[in-house]
């Protein structure tokens, strides 16, 4: 076992993964000389030198549209996209050629592309550096979408994700990149959990609280502070958005009868509406209150001095809590 | 495209009119067009481009005590900003990109306002209708369709002013910029490209981006280019306004590349020592923007040390205001969340508000409970 941060956990995955596969290329803006503006993919060009790590021009469209390219012949591509907001030049592509190309062609031709986005907030930056663009590809039938919220996850996420024959985006929560943990570079992936499979990470019996990547750590410690005040959360870390692995969050929710689920994202049609119509549908006859979603607003992201009230955090998910448990709570009194 | 045959520069193909060592020449295409720049205005541009780098000085000084979150420095584009700008005209629309902040304080852009996008305070610090310049684009290339647009719609309505799309080496990458240009030049667009090449896309060298000279592009598209000295303000200037004359007489879209140079940082978040060398750093030193203009002037006699400690005292105060207008800057009230996202009302964003009000205020009840307890206690 190593003490890695998570960005040390994905430069250690894609490392493993461009020894294991001579196929796996990377593409990204600034990802070689400089190793990233994250220093993800840091050493990788001197390693595996400039044909297998390159530094492309700034196009994101032409990232992506590349790589399709490069996956009819063969190649395993991982597109570095710089910052979630910088996502939408590459958005056609994605969406109309590497979601469609397997149906499109019959299944003949594979899009084993992993396109790599640091996303979410909390790290103090001007427009477009902060956004959480996931539900836009998990709306996207073709592509396979994932968070990890831990360095053990991100290393063996992210080889499973070149793996995969099917495209994956690979969601990166950078506000805890400095984040470290323990992880087994020598795993062995056959024996890891499946990439699409959530993980209970801390059990409870009162209310199960769902989310994925950033807030995984901000739901244990809002799960610490309601045990202080006698309320036992389960949280249940997502995993993968696409698609969601809902036996354990409906195993759950029909023992506590109670669901939140919280994430940086908007509320309208985020995934927090996908995974409440879900749940009520499996678990109705075992829910003893109306679900509850605590999210980012309906709002553009915010300039950075008012990020920290756009994005849940403890108190507004043990607000939450309150609210499914009926106990005082912002809401207390009002209809509907 | 212009002749960018050029014996005056020691550089082939880069129009230039200051030397770096601060001698005249004539340029035969661009020296027409400042031919009436006297040494009055010339000691002005001078005065733009030292207060323009205190500017830079200071906000990058202020990152670095930790009052902005980021700063995108200017070092060594001062005669590419500055001679750009003052090229136009007051109803001339200008579209930026993060970087021009020299820009938008000479179109008399509020000093705390520009700050409040680097301090996080606003996304935008002024209003784009009063200066006639929108505000800061972070999306690479997206400016230069709206400057065409704009651009377009000026045409549609008779009017002779021009649009100005500001853009890096990086852009011409983007998609978007290629674009514009098609849309430029199939309707005739009065607009100016005005690219700043300072060879540095964060770690990136111009040459991943451009295989030939950026200017080169421009004229496959159909639009009249020139390459400039992007450290010359009066190459600058002239090409400019060699630009807006085309524009206003109905000539169309023009495309300038400014050959300049980054001298700092790509923002105060990035380590240029990982990508670059100090050789590059100490050549492109050497051709300094603004001391090659100190040295013309000086040696026309136009610039004495009383003078120089004028100048340096106005871009001190300059640099005073900047600093407390930015520390000044309020944190926003929490609740400017909800404001501006429509013009009007919205049914879903109104009821988030309204439980976020609540949420507040159950704060704001805990907390006026605790100091009544605490008050009874002492």
């Amino acid at each position: 076992m190593s003490k890695l941060t998570l960005t040390q956990a994905i430069n250690a995955g894609l490392r493993k993964a461009m020894e294991d596969d001579p196929k796996v290329v990377l593409l990204g803006e600034d990802i070689g000389t400089l190793g990233g503006v994250f220093r993800v993919t840091d050493g990788l060009m001197k390693d595996f030198g400039s044909h297998r790590v390159i530094d492309t021009p700034l196009a994101e469209s032409a990232i992506i549209g590349t790589a399709v390219g490069l996956a009819y012949r063969g190649y395993r591509p991982v597109c570095e996209i710089q910052f979630d907001g910088f996502i939408y030049p590459g958005f056609d592509q994605i969406v109309s050629q590497v979601a469609k190309l397997h149906v499109r062609t019959h299944g003949k031709v594979t899009m084993p592309l992993t396109i790599r986005v640091p996303f979410g907030g909390g790290i103090g930056s001007p427009e477009h550096h902060s956004e959480s663009p996931e539900a836009y590809f998990v709306h996207t039938s073709g592509l396979r979408v994932i968070s990890a919220s831990n360095p053990q996850d991100a290393y063996t996420m992210l080889r499973q994700a070149i793996e995969c024959d099917d495209p994956v985006l690979f969601f990166e929560p950078k506000r805890r990149y400095h984040s470290k943990g323990e992880v087994d570079l020598d795993a062995d992936l056959s024996c890891a959990p499946a990439m699409g499979a959530a993980r209970v990470v801390s059990a409870g019996t009162d209310a199960t609280l769902v989310t994925y990547g950033p807030l995984v750590p901000t739901a244990l410690d809002a799960a610490k502070a309601a045990a202080d005040d006698g309320v036992s959360l389960e949280v249940i870390d997502l995993r993968s958005l696409s698609p969601i692995d809902y036996a354990p969050i409906v195993e759950s929710v029909r023992r506590t009868g109670r669901l939140v689920v919280t994430h940086e994202a908007s509320e309208t049609l985020g995934l927090g509406a996908e995974i409440v119509a879900a749940v009520t549908e499996r678990c109705f006859n075992y829910l003893e209150a109306a679900p509850v979603r605590v999210t980012g607003f309906d709002i553009p992201y915010p300039p950075s001095k008012l990020e920290k009230h756009h994005l849940p955090d403890l108190d507004r998910i043990l607000d939450g809590v309150d609210r499914v448990l009926g106990r005082p709570n912002s809401l207390s009194g009002l209809e509907g | 495209m212009l002749d960018t045959s050029s014996d005056s520069g020691p550089q082939p193909g880069i129009h230039q009119i200051i030397a770096a060592d601060g001698t005249l020449h004539a340029d035969e295409v661009l020296s027409p067009f400042v031919a009436d720049v006297n040494d009055d205005q010339l000691v002005q541009l001078y005065r733009d481009m030292v207060v323009i780098r205190r500017i830079d000085t200071e906000a990058t000084a202020l990152q670095r005590q930790g009052q902005l979150a980021l700063w995108p420095p200017m070092l060594g584009q001062e005669a590419s900003q500055i001679g750009s700008v003052r090229a136009l005209e007051e109803d001339d629309f200008i579209f930026p990109t993060y970087r021009e902040n020299g820009v938008a304080y000479c179109r008399g852009a509020d000093l705390a306002g520009i700050m409040s996008t680097w301090r996080g305070t606003a996304n935008t610090g002024w209003d784009p209708h009063e200066f006639n310049m929108a505000t800061p684009q972070i999306i690479i290339g997206a400016q230069t369709l709206h400057a065409t647009g704009y651009a377009m719609g000026l045409t549609m309505d008779g009017k002779e002013s021009l649009a100005i799309a500001y853009l890096g080496d990086g852009a011409t990458s983007q998609g978007d910029v290629h674009e514009s240009m098609v849309f430029a030049a199939s309707f005739q667009a009065p607009v100016i490209f005005f690219c700043q090449n300072n060879h540095w896309a964060i770690s990136e060298p111009v040459g991943l981006q451009a295989h030939s000279p950026i200017a080169g592009r421009a004229p496959g598209y159909g639009i009249p280019s020139v390459r400039v000295d992007g450290n010359d303000v009066l190459a600058v200037l002239a090409a400019t306004r060699w630009a807006g004359a085309r524009a206003r007489s109905g000539g169309g879209p023009s495309f300038i590349e400014a050959v300049t140079y980054r001298m700092g940082a790509h923002t105060t978040a990035d380590d240029p020592t990982r990508y670059r060398g100090v050789t590059e750093l100490e050549e492109w030193g050497a051709k300094d923007p603004i001391a090659r203009v100190r040295a013309l002037l000086t040696a026309r006699g136009k610039l004495d040390a009383g003078r120089e400690a004028e100048i340096a005292a106005q871009a001190d105060a300059v640099a005073a205001e900047l600093r407390a207008g930015c520390i000044n800057l309020p944190d926003p009230d929490p609740m400017a969340l909800f404001d501006n996202v429509y013009t009007g009302d919205h049914a879903i964003l109104d009821r988030q508000r309204d439980h976020f009000a609540r949420y507040l205020s159950g704060f704001a009840a805990t907390e006026s409970a605790t100091t009544t307890l605490e008050g009874s206690r002492s």
